[in-house]
């Protein structure tokens, strides 16, 4: 008879990195399907053009670099989907499929693959297509113009960021506004937050924080009433960005209160640039200035069980 | 109910009574075999040496091998009967290792015992040499020799005794009936070592998935002086000395120090009983309570005779339901996996839990997506992510300074990672690793200084 052995433990938790992935996307229906009503058949195309060509990206790297190839652990897959998100349904096809690549290939794959790289691919690729293509990515068409009533042009308007004041609240909870695809209805994105709460799957720290630092900062340095602060958060990116992006495993500060400083600086960056920089929006450039803070975040020291904190050297 | 408890920790098979249920209400009944297999290689320390030999007869509680020196215990006959072997055997990670096979006559021939009377009446001085006669060890699975934690070293000192009823493995149920069955002689035992120390706390830490041992325990510690139960949050690794110090006094064993460094000595339900046995009745350590659980036909706790083959237990609970893939000595998150069935029960085995194929299937390691739920995990706070990209690249200097030597193995941070990565096995590879270089070290020193002279 021949046993198996190995060391120590013998069993694991049923929650694989595979079914993280799937959580997630699940997590992301909800914005996607309000996207796709709210825009329309054309966001729908660049939602699955952007998802198959993140997937074939890194399916066709993987085989030229001659690794393991890794699409079933649906990673690529959710990259695709909140490059996707993050664009404006007007998106030309050659922009989706060169941010998808971009994202795949120059952030995820040439810094080693999942887990090693230190941006989140789709923002990175954002960054990239919005410094690129400035006027493909503000645009911000509608095709279901009754949504949009208080718009000025109900075809194409600028984002809330550009004309504050143009949208009610609840218009900008609801998603009645423009903006890119993931980002509008701030209901179906705080119902996808709900979710990954409640599967565990990120803990509320980072979005929350995040959120109420840009809540507190653009009264604080902006000056704004309570109101005011309130359309900031619900504007532009915030909310998607710190559910989705800000809590990205790989880029993201990993101990609790590593946590709490990276999505406090979030907020604050978000603000500085939206009240004194030359973009309307500050969301992308802040989880990204973030990320690259989060190695040295992860290297503040810890209390560790019977380690008595080590006396400084006179 | 008021429960203490430990920082962060895991919660494996929460929603299955963390796998105890098909034991946890069956009496122990006890099983005896035909031969037994007695390894001389109890204990951490010196293994004991063989003082019988083939043919000869020997009767239940005789000493068949000699302790060599302070750092190890006598190992006494389980059954009576005729000695058939005296030879090398496979032993669990130190390759081979003497043992005596004993043929059991069932005459069930006992030798002339001499115990030390009631507790509260017992010469103090004599309960610790009484403990290292009856080969007593860990009984929680460490194994080490009871009287050497017993025994300080100059300047030492203790104030509160912790006795660790936690169980918090999972699929163990064997302290938990001990605890039900047998609670007064843990309580005799623990007021035997009481007494012997001069110790006026003695505290015995339950889990609270057990309120009915929590109670019988409370029962049997009722108006015994400075005895108490204080029942704990049921959380892994609960039961790991330093989680239990931490959560029962609030202090923390310093990072590299002994229980004894911080004035506590722990010891398990099973080590308590058996000093009792061995102080009451002068009863040397011959059998133990082990729960065989998994892949068997009839679950059980069984109480068996030291040196029981594997390949019996499992017989006397109806044998494989499926053929096994995995045979784990201990529980699932820390039992060691023996190669056959033919390794016998040593003092420390607490459970034998038997996988199917599927679940013994090794899984393979993806990436790290840095989640964080090793962090969360780890009772000691360490960062295991960090530690495994150091010994991954065998990087031992990197792995010291981010304290891989303070990690307990616990397992917590392997059981939730979802990338399924080897890290317990990586932290036992590196504090192995460091431990054999610094001891190379010293003695090269101890040459260099040899020479000089």
């Amino acid at each position: 008879m021949s046993l198996r052995i190995s060391t120590a433990p013998h069993m694991h938790n049923p929650l694989t990195t595979q079914r993280l992935m799937q959580f997630v996307f699940i997590a992301l229906l909800p914005t996607a399907a309000w996207g796709v009503y709210a825009f329309g058949f054309s966001a729908l195309l660049v939602l699955l053009l952007s998802m198959a060509s993140a997937v074939a990206a890194e399916f066709v790297w993987q085989k030229i670099a001659k690794q393991p190839v890794r699409v079933g652990d649906f990673s690529a897959l959710v990259t695709g989907l909140i490059l996707g998100l993050n664009l404006p349904a007007t998106a030309p096809w050659w922009m989706v499929i060169i941010g998808s690549a971009f994202a795949i290939i120059i952030v995820k794959q040439l810094f080693g693959g999942l887990g090693d790289n230190f941006l989140n691919p789709a923002l990175a690729a954002r960054a990239v297509l919005l410094a690129s293509w400035p006027v493909h990515m503000t645009a911000s068409a509608c095709v279901n113009p009754t949504f949009f009533q208080a718009g000025v042009d109900a075809v194409s308007t600028a984002t809330p960021l550009g004309a504050p004041g143009t949208f009610t609240l609840t218009q900008l909870f609801l998603g009645q506004c423009p903006g890119a695809i993931g980002e509008v209805s701030k209901a179906a994105i705080l119902l996808g937050f709900l979710f990954l709460l409640l599967t565990g799957v990120i803990s509320w720290r980072i979005p929350v924080i995040t959120v109420c630092s840009v809540y507190v900062c653009t009264m604080l340095i902006g000056g704004a009433d309570w109101q005011g602060a309130l359309a900031a958060v619900l504007s532009g990116g915030v909310l998607f960005g710190s559910v989705f992006m800000a809590t990205d495993y790989v880029t993201s500060p990993i101990t609790p209160w590593g946590q709490v400083i990276y999505a406090v600086l979030i907020g604050l960056i978000i603000t500085l640039i939206r009240l004194f920089g030359s973009y309307p929006e500050g969301v992308t450039y802040g989880i990204l200035l973030m990320n690259i803070a989060t190695p040295l975040i992860d290297r503040l020291p810890r209390t560790i069980y019977g380690v008595k904190k080590e006396a400084k050297k006179a | 109910m008021l429960t203490k408890t430990f920082k962060r920790g895991i919660h494996p098979l929460h929603s299955s009574h963390e796998g105890k249920g098909p034991t946890r209400d069956l009496e122990t009944r006890e099983y005896v075999s035909d031969t037994v297999v007695i390894s001389m290689a109890m204990n951490i320390g010196a293994p004991a040496k063989p003082c019988v030999k083939k043919g000869d007869h020997v009767d239940i509680g005789q000493v068949i091998g000699e302790a060599q020196g302070f750092m190890s215990v006598p190992v006494h006959a389980s059954v009576s009967g005729e000695v058939i072997a005296v030879d090398q055997v496979p032993s669990l990670g130190a390759g081979n290792m003497t043992a005596v096979t004993i043929k059991n006559d069932f005459a069930e021939t006992w030798v002339e015992l001499h115990p030390l009377g009631r507790v509260e009446n017992v010469d103090p001085a004599k309960v610790i040499p009484a403990i290292q006669a009856a080969g007593i060890t860990g009984m929680g699975g460490a194994s080490f020799p009871t009287h050497v934690k017993l025994t300080f070293k100059p300047g030492a000192t203790c104030d509160t005794i912790v006795v660790n009823g936690a169980e918090c493995e999972t699929h163990l149920t064997a302290d938990y009936r001990l605890m039900l069955e047998h609670s007064v002689r843990i309580v005799d035992g623990l007021r035997a070592v009481m007494r012997a120390l001069n110790v006026k706390k003695g505290i015995i830490g339950i889990e609270d998935n057990k309120p009915e041992a929590i109670e019988a325990m409370r029962k049997a510690a009722q108006g015994r002086e400075g005895v108490s139960v204080q029942p704990l949050k049921t959380k892994y690794p609960q039961g790991g000395e330093k989680q239990l110090i931490e959560a029962i006094t609030g202090r923390q064993v310093p990072s590299g120090g002994l229980p004894i460094d911080c004035h506590v000595v722990v010891l398990n339900v099973g080590t308590c009983a058996a000093i009792a046995d061995a102080v009451i009745d002068g009863k040397p350590l011959i059998s133990r309570i082990c729960t065989v659980t998994g892949c068997v036909r009839q679950p059980s706790n069984l109480l068996v005779r030291i040196g029981t083959i594997t390949e019996d237990i499992i017989g006397a609970c109806g044998g494989y339901s499926e053929t096994p893939g995995k045979v784990v000595f201990g529980g699932m998150m820390t039992g060691i996996c023996i190669p056959n069935d033919q390794m016998a029960i040593m003092k420390s085995t607490n459970g034998v839990v038997v996988l199917n194929e599927k679940q013994a299937r090794s899984k393979n390691e993806s990436p790290c997506i840095h989640c964080g739920r090793c962090v969360q995990a780890c009772p000691i706070g360490l960062n295991p992510y960090q530690i495994k990209v150091a010994a991954d690249k065998s990087d031992f200097e990197s792995a010291k300074k981010l304290h891989v030597m303070d990690c307990i193995l616990c397992g917590s941070c392997a059981y939730q990672c979802p990338s399924r990565r080897w890290l317990t096995p990586s932290f036992k590879f590196c504090k192995d690793h460091i431990t054999a270089e610094a001891k190379a070290k010293a003695a090269a020193e101890a040459a260099k200084g040899g020479a000089n002279k």
